[in-house]
């Protein structure tokens, strides 16, 4: 009896512990008001962009909904079916309300798989040549050199260009950009850890190589991966974006932000500004919010910027 | 006879830089007995850090053990791969280091780092681990094991870290456990402390020790044996009350003149002049001629080890042997 009441305790005060450690981030955090009002305005772009089924008239997607005589109309006109398209439509008929919330979907998950990958990927890399150094650290360092030297937009355009079009292979680009700048930030910090002494000690200990790397390096840089996976995460987006009004990402029948911006292009100088206009400004709004969050979790979690 | 629990024959580990060969550690060697305490002492850059590197097989490139042996209960430890190497670094020797508040991981908790050091070497529950880092825990003397464990290490003081590192030291009842200046950081009381709970810790595990550190007061209450390196070799050792009384080498006698003490009251303490040469450009003969007192014209060829009077060896042409 008195050893199960000896064993609660301590979990409890774990639990306290975690949950000062959280509370002073989120408290820091929230210091900044401009960061909370990205905070909540992405909070609401997911919960949009995750209930677009059920809040949208019209299934962007399913080609028998679309209906090619209600192209084009201005926001605040009836559809053939009945329901006002707030947003108005696009030249294939799509409603762009739908279609900038179906958009958002996909926009929002290529940027977070990619976002993830790459992230999996450069943590992998960078914790690898910080703790082998030597040879390996400089092969790897200067392929990661390489990668960085090649214009982003440029090698992504070409290897869709290659792939062709699909959501896979514009991950599999975005990653392929991506992952460099990870294992640069994730090699620079795990280079100052590698060096503390609790290393040595676990070394000492007789664990093995993947299990310091992984159970005690990278819990000490999760830090700076955070914040590079955010601001990454929207240049995901924007990249993404990119490639799609290029016509090298996403096909037409399932249209990101990036491809309803494209199509509304060409109706610009005719005066239909919102095809082009109203996903221009999502995308906006979407990545200045996860700038927004990024830049405010970069001063808190930097040591170097604590009060 | 007893049989050795550590014998270091002739070791050499050198660094093999850009610059030049940097001979840390050049040939010393030494045994020490099981339950036994062997004090390193000597300045900073002497070899006495890579020395216990060596012993742990922790040195990494440019440096590597470049010859000599290392016998762990008679088994060579020199050229074991890695994977072996690793089977008996913190199960059979294990080392304490200099710094208590960077030698436990931040991020982790204690129970975490303790159990994980338990499950390196034994395929245990985690229960059992888990009691056994209690246990390891209440035996350094750290009141409320249980509810510490689910601490994280910035919620220990100083003292109580470098505890919680003896604790994780003594987990796998280590023959051998290498001290590198673990009381260095810590305050004078501390300190004490800790040497006291080490010592009794030793009596009761028959753990030997090689206590690495630059402070003679700490080893001069606590070591059996001493070993002096300067520049990278022994240059005395012997019982640690002969070489206290009966100092050999001038370096032994300039470090022993260096200490504040009662007796000399209002006297300058002596000090040794210079500072302690690059390895990587030593002077020709005696390392320690620059610096020595009593050098004559024979100190310009190297030494070689004297042994004399009861198990002590010195490293000096000019050596106060007749004092043993």
């Amino acid at each position: 009896m008195t050893d199960t009441a000896r064993t609660s305790l301590p979990t409890e005060k774990a639990i306290v512990a975690e949950e000062t450690a959280l509370r002073r981030f989120m408290l820091r955090f929230a210091e900044d008001k401009v960061a909370v009002f990205g905070l909540v305005l992405i909070l609401v772009i997911i919960l949009l962009a995750l209930l677009a089924p059920w809040i949208t008239p019209q299934n962007p997607y399913d080609l028998s909904k679309v209906d090619i005589m209600d192209s084009r109309l201005a926001p605040g006109d009836k559809s053939g079916d009945g329901y006002r398209m707030w947003l108005g439509s696009d030249g294939v008929g799509r409603d762009l309300y739908s279609g900038i919330l179906y958009g958002l979907r996909i926009s929002l998950m290529v940027g977070a798989i990619s976002g993830l990958i790459a992230a999996s990927v450069g943590m992998a890399v960078g914790l690898t040549a910080a703790y082998m150094g030597g040879r390996v650290e400089n092969f790897i360092m200067r392929v990661v050199d390489l990668q960085l030297s090649l214009p982003t937009v440029l090698v992504a355009l070409i290897l869709v260009a290659m792939l062709g079009k699909g959501v896979d292979k514009i991950i599999f680009a975005l990653v392929v950009v991506q992952w460099a700048y990870y294992a640069r930030t994730v090699r620079g910090s795990a280079l100052v850890e590698r060096r503390k002494e609790y290393v040595e000690a676990a070394q000492s200990l007789g664990l093995s190589h993947s299990r310091i790397v992984f159970k005690h390096i990278l819990p000490n840089v999760l830090a700076p991966i955070i914040v590079i996976a955010t601001v990454q995460t929207a240049h995901a987006i924007a990249l993404e974006a990119t490639l799609s009004f290029l016509g090298v990402g996403l096909p037409q029948t399932e249209p990101s932000l990036g491809v309803l911006i494209a199509n509304g292009f060409q109706y610009m100088l005719s005066g239909k500004y919102w095809i082009s206009t109203f996903p221009g400004i999502a995308l906006l709004v979407t990545i200045v919010a996860i700038n927004l969050v990024g830049d405010r979790m970069r001063d808190v979690l930097n040591p170097r910027l604590e009060k | 006879m007893t049989h050795p629990i550590l014998s270091v024959k002739d070791l050499k580990t050198h660094f093999f830089t850009r610059a030049g060969v940097v001979k840390s550690v050049d040939g010393i060697s030494f045994d020490i007995n099981r339950g036994s305490v062997m004090g390193l002492v000597g300045e900073s850059g002497s070899g006495k850090s890579v020395t216990g590197f060596s012993i742990m097989g922790l040195i990494d490139p440019p440096g590597r053990i470049f010859e000599g042996s290392i016998k762990l209960n008679g088994r060579e430890l020199v050229g074991l791969d890695e994977p072996e190497m690793r089977s008996i670094r913190g199960k059979e020797i294990a080392m304490i280091f200099q710094d208590p508040m960077m030698t436990l991981n931040p991020v982790l908790r204690i129970d975490t780092q303790m159990m994980e050091a338990v499950t390196a070497h034994e395929a245990v529950s985690k229960d059992e681990a888990r009691r056994r880092s209690r246990d390891a825990l209440g035996m350094v003397g750290i009141p409320s094991p249980d509810e510490r464990l689910s601490a994280y290490p910035h919620q220990f003081s100083g003292g109580m870290r470098q505890r919680v590192a003896i604790a994780i030291a003594l987990l796998h009842r280590p023959s051998l456990i290498i001290c590198d200046e673990p009381t260095t950081a810590l305050d004078v009381t501390i300190q004490s402390q800790i040497l006291a709970e080490m010592q009794k810790l030793c009596k009761e595990t028959g753990t030997a020790l090689v206590w690495i550190t630059h402070d003679l007061t700490v080893v001069a209450g606590l070591a059996d044996r001493l070993a002096v390196m300067y520049a990278g070799r022994i240059v005395e050792s012997g019982e640690l009350d002969d070489i206290l009384d009966h100092p050999a080498h001038p370096y032994t006698n300039g470090l022993l003149g260096s200490v504040p003490s009662r007796g000399k009251r209002g006297e300058p303490l002596k000090q040794i002049p210079g500072s302690a040469p690059s390895l990587a450009r030593l002077p020709e003969g005696c390392a320690f001629r620059p610096r020595c007192e009593s050098q004559t014209t024979a100190c310009s060829e190297a030494p070689d080890v004297k042994s004399f009077g009861a198990n002590r060896t010195v490293r000096c042409c000019n050596a106060n042997l007749g004092a043993a």
